[in-house]
């Protein structure tokens, strides 16, 4: 899958600290990317780079294969964290502001609007000001204007906070769609079970440096270890010295559950076939670390020595 | 390109429409107009006919028979005592009283006029004229010299008085007329440049603490985004200014299509009425004075004529965009640099002092428009602009317009990079108190 962004070495230095410091990402053209880290990490830094509000001391970005230029701006839709929209202002004028800002005529945006209008059920609201607006109908008008103008790479910071369940499920229907459609979304967040669900990629940023970045997939690998979940009846004696029973516990109903790890050599088949031979198995998964566990791992040192080097 | 403009039209729709806008832009001109009605009517109406009765106590026994009464004033004499007629006067508005002391002739100031309200001008004008002639006459007479002589001898002096006026009022009324349009144009430049100027302060900070800020420069660079903004309120500033002056032209024109064609020729008739019913003697004394009164007028008129009125406009209209994109980037890069008001007020005193400072020496600058002083702040950038439009209705030699022209604009393109500098760093700068160290080296950041 080609690169819809890459961020190649970026450098930005401030008075006195260093904000970011050789950070490269490579966001993959239509997926959701997750741009994950503590406060302070250098998140918004990098956002602010991308979105051209400012530029890297050292290193570069590309967009579709070019270097940043300004009329890229037209391509890409941010929500800032901080949401913000003209108080007195009317919400179809706010809107048409913001969408020629981002290149479209009036009537090209116009015809956009109608869309989102539509889809949102927000017909009425057209010449209202935002101060009458509520804080969860403001996010809607907010997100309509990052995603009206149709951006190829859309940056969303926080995306669901401010609103409630039902309308954070219509954004996130609208993610996916637009995912589907072939939009790229970068997402950024500190909520893990969103990160869980919706992204396929993601970078961990931590102290102003990428330390973790790939796919779900081989994020989460790098972050197993080789342990199983298993459910049985019966009484599990011992193990040979290849597997460790982690934890180990029985409930009312005599169900066992019990937590193994591979230690040795050996493969899982061999875990399993130790297992059938003394109790009756209910069920065998393998424990894969949720975005959760990783993200305090990594963030509180307890990378794995895989990962480090 | 596109961007500033599409921000310089949001802002100026946006300012335009709004409520204080439109109130201010129609009112003023009202407002205007209203004083000018006010004075019209004080001048007409202090000269209604009013019926008046005068009680006269005169003790001198000189007076019997100068006091003339006529359809609106009676004049009556009593012998009552002082306090028994003023008791009498309480609750009768129309009544006055005259006292005149025994001893009239030698203590003149003796006379005394009572009235529960003001006496008016007009009225008392004519009693102490009635009395100053009668004692005139008495002495002249006693001294030997006939009626005949003093009328002869008035009607010298009300020729040598007439062209003695032509001549020296010509003079100082053209001075006038510069001066007047020098402060006007200077105070009117100092107030739209504050207001403005804060205007500009008041919109950015709204972006900054609206956080609309970042959605808008991720579209915008801030540079352009500065400018738009400053450009839109100029444009708002330039469009109240021609409103203005149009709505107070039509205004006045109507008022005084109102108040009768010549409000001045209007007023002169009640008062010539008036003065004829009064003393025909009065009555020749004000057209005296009308046609010195006339004379100023016109001349004035003229010399505003002989004013330099398209340059002064045509200054005005720089002077005012070059002082307030000066002054109003300076004031951008303070509010995207604090966060509430109180935080500004610190920063805005130091930019307010020379626009201060400026109309204090504009001042200095009319009462000698070539003096150095007034020479040198017309050229420093941050003073020249109300300081130059008070120099110009004197008339300001063209070398050094240009050269203060070309300073201005050398000024504003150095307030607005270095604002521009300040501006970018500051509006996504949260939480963070700053001092003018921190704001210098805002400066110095890269991209």
């Amino acid at each position: 899958m080609p690169n819809i962004l890459e961020a190649h070495d970026i450098v930005k230095q401030y008075a006195t600290h260093r904000a970011l410091d050789g950070v490269s990402i490579n966001v993959p053209k239509g997926s959701i990317f997750g741009l994950l880290g503590p406060n302070g990490a250098g998140k918004t830094s990098l956002i602010r780079i991308i979105t051209q509000i400012t530029a890297p001391d050292e290193g570069y970005v590309l967009l579709d294969g070019e270097r940043l230029r300004p009329n890229h701006i037209q391509h890409i839709g941010y929500l800032p964290e901080e949401r913000g929209l003209y108080k007195k202002m009317k919400v179809g004028e706010q809107l048409l502001y913001l969408a020629q800002l981002k290149g479209l005529s009036e009537r090209q945006a116009m015809d956009k609007l109608k869309i989102w209008f539509q889809k949102f059920d927000i017909k009425t609201w057209w010449s209202k000001s935002i101060e009458d607006l509520s804080k969860g109908m403001q996010q809607k008008i907010q997100f309509v204007a990052t995603v009206m103008h149709e951006p190829k790479l859309i940056i969303l910071d926080e995306p669901f906070s401010g609103f409630d369940p039902i309308n954070a499920n219509l954004i996130k229907d609208e993610i996916l769609e637009l995912r589907d459609k072939g939009t790229t979304i970068i997402f950024s967040t500190h909520r893990m079970e969103s990160v869980e669900e919706l992204c396929d990629h993601i970078a961990l940023v931590h102290k102003s440096k990428v330390i973790l970045h790939g796919s779900k997939q081989e994020v989460k690998d790098q972050f197993k270890e080789n342990s199983y979940a298993v459910s049985y009846h019966g009484t599990l004696e011992s193990l040979p010295s290849d597997f460790e029973i982690i934890s180990q516990k029985t409930d009312e109903e005599n169900l066992s559950k019990a937590n193994i790890r591979i230690v040795g050599a050996t493969s899982v088949n061999q875990l399993v076939g130790n297992l059938i031979s003394q109790v009756e198995l209910v069920a065998f998964h393998e424990n894969i670390p949720s975005f959760n566990e990783i993200f305090i791992k990594a963030v509180g040192g307890e990378m794995p020595e895989e990962v480090l080097k | 390109m596109k961007n500033i403009f599409l921000v310089l039209k949001r802002e100026y729709l946006v300012r335009v429409r709004k409520k204080s806008f439109i109130v201010m832009t129609i009112l003023t001109p009202v407002l205007i107009a209203a004083f000018y009605g006010i004075i019209v009517w004080a001048a007409v109406g202090s000269f209604k006919n009013e019926r008046k009765t005068i009680q006269v106590i005169d003790q001198s026994g000189l007076f019997k028979n100068k006091f003339k009464s006529d359809k609106n004033t009676t004049f009556q004499f009593t012998t009552e005592s002082v306090a028994v007629a003023q008791k009498k006067l309480k609750g009768k508005e129309e009544n006055l009283l005259v006292f005149i002391p025994a001893d009239i002739m030698t203590r003149p100031e003796g006379l005394q006029i009572y009235a529960e309200k003001n006496i008016g001008p007009m009225l008392q004008g004519r009693i102490e004229k009635i009395v100053q002639q009668e004692l005139r006459n008495i002495k002249l007479s006693k001294a030997g010299i006939t009626q005949k002589v003093i009328e002869d001898a008035n009607q010298n002096v009300d020729a040598q008085t007439f062209s003695l006026d032509d001549e020296g009022k010509t003079q100082s009324s053209s001075t006038m007329a510069a001066y007047v349009a020098g402060y006007a144009a200077a105070f009117l430049l100092y107030i739209f440049i504050l207001i403005y100027g804060a205007g500009v302060m008041q919109g950015v900070m709204e972006e900054k603490s609206n956080r609309i800020i970042e959605v808008i420069i991720s579209s915008v660079k801030p540079f352009h985004l500065m400018l738009g903004k400053i450009l839109g309120v100029a444009a708002v500033g330039l469009t109240q200014f021609l409103l203005w002056g149009v709505l107070t032209f039509a205004v006045t024109t109507a008022t005084q299509t109102l108040f009768g064609f010549n409000r001045f020729t209007a007023t002169q008739e009640v008062m010539n009425k008036q003065a004829e019913q009064a003393d025909p003697e009065l009555k020749k004394e004000m057209e005296k004075q009308q046609n010195g009164t006339l004379q100023m007028m016109n001349n004035f008129t003229k010399s505003a004529q002989s004013l330099p009125l398209t340059q002064i406009f045509l200054c005005f209209i720089f002077y005012f965009l070059g002082g307030y994109l000066l002054y109003s980037s300076l004031y951008a890069a303070i509010g995207a640099s604090v966060e509430n008001q109180q935080e500004a007020g610190q920063f805005t005193f130091p930019i307010m002092l020379p626009i201060i400072a400026a109309i204090f020496f504009a001042q200095l600058a009319i009462n000698q428009p070539d003096g150095s002083l007034a020479f040198w702040t017309s050229m420093i950038p941050f003073t020249s602009p109300v300081v130059m439009m008070a120099r110009i209705p004197f008339g300001v030699p063209a070398w050094q317009i240009a050269l203060s022209m070309g300073f201005l604009v050398l000024g504003f393109v150095g307030t607005t990079w270095l604002a521009a500098r300040i501006y970018r760093v500051g509006i996504l700068m949260y939480g963070k108190k700053v001092n003018y160290k921190e704001l210098s080296k805002w400066i110095f950041y890269k991209g």
